[in-house]
């Protein structure tokens, strides 16, 4: 289960003291798809060996991520024992936008398990067994957080009614849709196996012309079905996790941003990468 | 638990001998001046404590002495996340930000706001090793910058240690729980549902859960003292055996 990975990293001997130890190192690593035979090094050459310790593959990481929110969830939504005052065990919400909102969060949770499995290409093979616990742990608690607040029984519900309900779910819902279009459409970007880096650009479906405008419209939409979430359970704690999900995804869509324009020298100057003009 | 603030620091004299860039000509005035400012202020707090002592002839209400110094110059530290953030002292701006709201959160969200527990001796317990600490910690700074580290200040800073911090790791924890109760009878900063935000917080819970979180981390933070402490106090003996 667990990879025991090793990264190469290859230096040129003139410019390396031969007593330096791999932290000060710092070339870039080879590629995997790079032959020795081709390398630009002279008769002989020396490679360093990384040992990156116990990996995982992101795609379990991914999965585990999933579940424990929709599971936890659920929990909570079905007041299961020792969570609230023992007369409300299995007892169902009267409000209508609690049911709704386990609807949304559970599809939410169901749709990524679904990409994650058919959708996406992972291009890092693995990451460190050590992210499994600190990622797990941010989701799963966000999600118990969460859940606690919007099933309680004392619950209650939005200021501004229905019409504020239904606002949330539309926004929740198209902010989705957009979601797994800019999925299906970065994956159809590049044949299966190939590592050749190209320019998303909006195809004819038309959530996927925010391309025009956003590096990374996947992370605009996921932020927008969780603002949508946010108004439709008016929840601080949902908020929260909002605010911070909007911040992690800001600083990935930046680093992505910045990849792009580097890689690409005729990248499009309209767009920004992840709010439109803004960010 | 935050009696060892500036674990971070400990590269602080000791960052100018090494390749990495100091701060620049203005930002190390800069930096004296804060330090001596705030060595100054703790030791007014010191000589508050001694006199108030000396006027009353006993221990007990000393805090009310020092109150509004206490919390100025606590408060002051604040200044050093900011420090960090901007670069000019090369700590990490999460570690000093830990370090200095811990100390900022007993100063205010315990002391100041739980008036029943400030004529506890546990708050003289921990504001008098804050006070040792500080004075000891901020003219460490000043002489460093101005690459004139006295020895001794610099044994004072790695020794001391081993008694101030659990002495004001129990100072804290004392005060915390003598705190608890007022809490819970008043339910100070606490929040119940129902609300509108579907929100709610315990502060009562919520000191429990601080007082529990000193068990991980006050070993780690005692311990990395004493690893700092080896050397930079170590490397001195070397020197010695080489003569």
């Amino acid at each position: 289960m667990f990879i025991f990975k090793v990264w190469l990293i290859s230096i040129f001997c003139s410019q390396v003291e031969p007593t330096a130890t791999v932290l000060d190192i710092k070339s870039k690593c080879l590629r995997d798809e790079e032959i020795l035979q081709t390398l630009p090094v002279g008769t002989t050459a020396s490679f360093y060996f990384r040992d990156l310790g116990p990996q995982l593959t992101w795609g379990t990481v991914f999965l585990t991520e999933c579940v424990g929110p929709l599971v936890i969830y659920l929990m909570f939504y079905f007041h299961l024992p020792f969570i609230y005052s023992p007369k409300y065990d299995f007892t169902s919400s009267k409000h209508w936008v609690v049911h709704l909102a386990c609807i949304c969060h559970s599809f939410h949770y169901i749709k990524r398990i679904l990409e994650t499995m058919f959708v996406h290409r992972i291009s890092h093979g693995t990451m460190p067994l050590k992210n499994i616990f600190k990622n797990c742990g941010y989701y799963w608690c966000s999600a118990a957080w969460m859940a606690y607040y919007i099933n309680h029984p004392l619950y209650t519900t939005p200021y501004y009614g229905q019409m504020q309900v239904n606002t949330g779910l539309y926004v929740s819902l198209f902010c989705q849709i957009g979601n797994f279009s800019i999925h299906v459409a970065l994956r159809n970007l590049k044949p299966p196996g190939s590592k050749v880096k190209k320019i998303p650009y909006p195809t004819k479906n038309p959530f996927t012309w925010i391309f025009w405008l956003v590096s990374c419209p996947n992370y605009t939409y996921e932020v927008g079905s969780w603002i949508g979430f946010t108004v439709m359970t008016q929840c601080v704690p949902v908020a929260f996790f909002t605010l911070v999900a909007f911040i992690q995804m800001t600083v990935w869509a930046r680093g992505k941003h910045c990849s792009y324009v580097k890689e690409f020298r005729d990248y499009p100057t309209l767009r920004s990468s992840i709010l439109p003009f803004i960010l | 638990m935050s009696a060892a603030t500036g674990t971070s620091k400990t590269g602080h004299g000791d960052g100018a001998a090494k390749k990495k860039k100091g701060p620049g000509a203005l930002a190390t005035a800069y930096l004296v001046i804060y330090n001596v400012v705030m060595t100054a202020g703790w030791l007014v707090i010191a000589v508050g404590l001694v006199r108030a002592y000396l006027a009353r002839g006993s221990y007990h209400g000393l805090y009310y002495s020092i109150e509004k110094p206490l919390k100025f110059f606590q408060t002051g530290a604040l200044l050093e996340i900011l420090h960090c953030a901007v670069g000019i002292v090369p700590s990490s701006v999460v570690l000093t930000g830990f370090q200095v709201m811990s100390r900022v959160f007993l100063t205010w969200a315990v002391t100041h706001s739980v008036r029943e527990v400030q004529s506890e001796d546990s708050v003289l317990l921990f504001v008098s090793a804050w006070t040792v600490t500080e004075i000891i910690r901020y003219s460490f700074y000043t002489f460093s910058l101005l690459n004139h580290l006295p020895y001794l200040i610099k044994w004072a800073r790695y020794t001391f240690f081993f008694a101030l911090y659990p002495m004001g790791v129990s100072g804290e924890l004392l005060t915390i729980y003598a705190a608890l109760p007022f809490v819970q009878k008043t339910g100070l900063y606490s929040v119940t549902l129902p609300n509108k935000y579907n929100f709610s917080f315990d502060y009562h819970a919520f000191l429990i859960l601080v007082m529990v979180s000193y068990i991980p981390l006050f070993p780690q933070l005692y311990f990395h003292m004493i690893r700092q402490r080896k050397k930079v106090l170590g490397h001195v003996e070397d020197y010695s055996k080489v003569e």
